[in-house]
């Protein structure tokens, strides 16, 4: 079963002018890990946001696991699931920021508790336990009592991983979440993700990171004018696209 | 009159005045809260009802709503008050006027704060009311506290407006010993302004160190 189904989904803004996404597919198995590539403004925020609620889409359905958040009427709008299903379904995806989003008022180990004991119920040790395995992983171990504002732009967005692998979401999405990182910091990101590849953590990762979307993806997808253009295995799209458009956008990385 | 003497009413005219400005604000901090939501409900009548009344609240003297609040009951609606209706006038003129300001200083302070905490909270399953009072309140607070300050203090002052409708809090009470026969005369004024800055200069001291207490973050 796919842990994640998009179909058809159209999205656009200011008044249905701007059509932002039109009409794209996207389903996402278990444990595997998708990149999505694309010039600005291709809709690859939107198409995130859209997959984790944060903005409605006007036609098309999603399902995670099977059950759906979203599905057609008649016409052909998109219908919400209700209240308490939508509340489920969030439980299941996890979202990393490309500007981290942290609650700067909280420190670290209280970033990776809060959510875990008000929204998943588990008791106080039951996160804390959860949240020091985490924080262990991340190399940040130390870093428990330290606030946000303490800490390096690498370390808040691997807080801000931890925080989001604490709901233990059975897909995990990351928007860019290098592109707020001096490049110094950029590996250490990378890093992590990759290590959570290997553990078969199932991922959609918008980059423009090329060289790392194509040795830790599955499937890498371009878009473009907000469609899917190419998409298909890594060492392909990346090495030997077939659109002219992919080729275009490629080479504007190899100067770069 | 002795010093002891005009000390000593001095006093019981400060207590009232502290009366009044502990009670303004137990009463507009929160109701202040109540108010920034009614003004940004996405019921627009509401919504106007709420712009309308900050902007009387803003837009007219406070002393001027102070005497309305007084004779309002009795002129209007024929109501004979309550004994100490005076004082509750005091109170609730004081509380509905310094609750529109505390109100737009919240708003200020909730729309600074990035939409991505919200996102982030969304995300995670917060529900409104959690993202609200976990996370949105307690950075809201830290950066309304020096606005609020600033009220706070211009609060202490305001009290004594009271005695535009014969409260007898400690401005009264001063100007009343200061014109006595035998009275300490002039002296009596400047001890008033003693206290009343003496009292500020607490008030400035306390938000002080609540403002402290919340710098361990940015
Ligand atoms: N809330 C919004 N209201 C109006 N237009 C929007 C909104 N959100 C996005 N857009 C527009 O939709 C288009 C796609 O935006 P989106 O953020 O999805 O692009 P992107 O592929 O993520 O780009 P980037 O690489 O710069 O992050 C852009 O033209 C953007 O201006
Ligand atoms: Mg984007």
């Amino acid at each position: 079963m796919n842990v994640l189904e998009m179909n058809n989904i159209k999205k656009s803004f200011n008044n249905h002018t701007l059509h932002v996404l039109q009409d794209i597919s996207l389903n996402v198995a278990e444990g595997e890990v998708v990149a999505i590539i694309g010039p600005s403004g291709s809709g690859k925020s939107t198409l995130l946001r859209c997959a984790t609620l944060l903005t409605e889409m006007d036609s098309g359905e999603l399902l995670y696991l099977g059950d759906y958040a979203a599905k057609n009427d008649e016409n052909g709008n998109s219908v919400y699931a209700d209240k308490a299903a939508l509340k489920k379904i969030r439980s299941h995806f996890g979202l990393v920021f490309q500007n981290f989003n942290l609650f700067p008022h909280y420190s670290v180990l209280k970033n990776l508790t809060d959510a875990q004991i008000s929204v998943l119920g588990r008791s106080k040790e039951e996160a804390k336990q959860r949240a020091e395995v985490l924080l262990e992983k991340m190399g940040l171990a130390d870093k428990g009592d330290a606030y946000p504002c303490q800490l390096s732009g690498g370390q808040q967005q691997r807080v801000a991983i931890a925080r989001a692998l604490a709901m233990d979401p059975k897909i995990l999405f990351f928007d860019e979440p290098t592109s707020a990182l001096d490049p110094e910091l950029t590996g250490e990101i990378l890093k992590v993700i990759r290590q959570l590849a290997e553990e078969n953590m199932t991922m959609v990762i918008v980059t423009h990171e090329m060289a790392f979307a194509r040795d830790v993806a599955d499937r890498v997808i371009f878009m473009d004018g907000g469609v899917i253009v190419e998409q298909g295995d890594p060492q392909q799209v990346i090495n030997h696209p077939q659109e002219e458009r992919t080729r275009q956008f490629l080479s504007r990385f190899a100067q770069n | 009159m002795t010093y002891q003497t005009m000390l000593s009413l001095l006093g019981q005219g400060f207590l009232t005045t502290l009366a009044i400005f502990l009670l303004t604000l137990l009463g507009s901090l929160p109701l202040g809260l109540g108010i920034t939501f009614c003004r940004s409900s996405k019921f627009k009548p509401l919504q106007w009802l709420t712009k309308f009344y900050i902007s009387i609240m803003r837009g007219t003297p406070l002393m001027l709503q102070l005497i309305v609040v007084f004779f309002c009951p009795n002129l209007l609606f024929g109501i004979v008050p309550p004994t100490n209706w005076r004082f509750i006038a005091v109170i609730l003129a004081f509380v509905i006027n310094y609750a529109a300001y505390f109100a737009e200083i919240y708003r200020g302070g909730i729309e600074s704060i990035p939409v991505g905490q919200y996102e982030a909270a969304e995300v995670l399953g917060y529900s409104k009311t959690q993202t609200f009072c976990k996370i949105i309140l307690p950075q809201m607070v830290k950066r309304v506290l020096p606005s609020v300050t600033n009220e706070v203090i211009t609060l202490v002052k305001d009290t004594s407006l009271a005695y535009a409708i014969g409260m007898v809090e400690m401005f009264t009470r001063a100007k009343q010993i200061a014109v006595a026969p035998n009275s300490p005369g002039i002296v009596t004024l400047f001890v008033a302004g003693l206290f009343y800055y003496i009292f500020n200069f607490i008030v400035a001291w306390a938000m002080e160190r609540i403002e402290k207490r919340l710098s361990y973050y940015e």
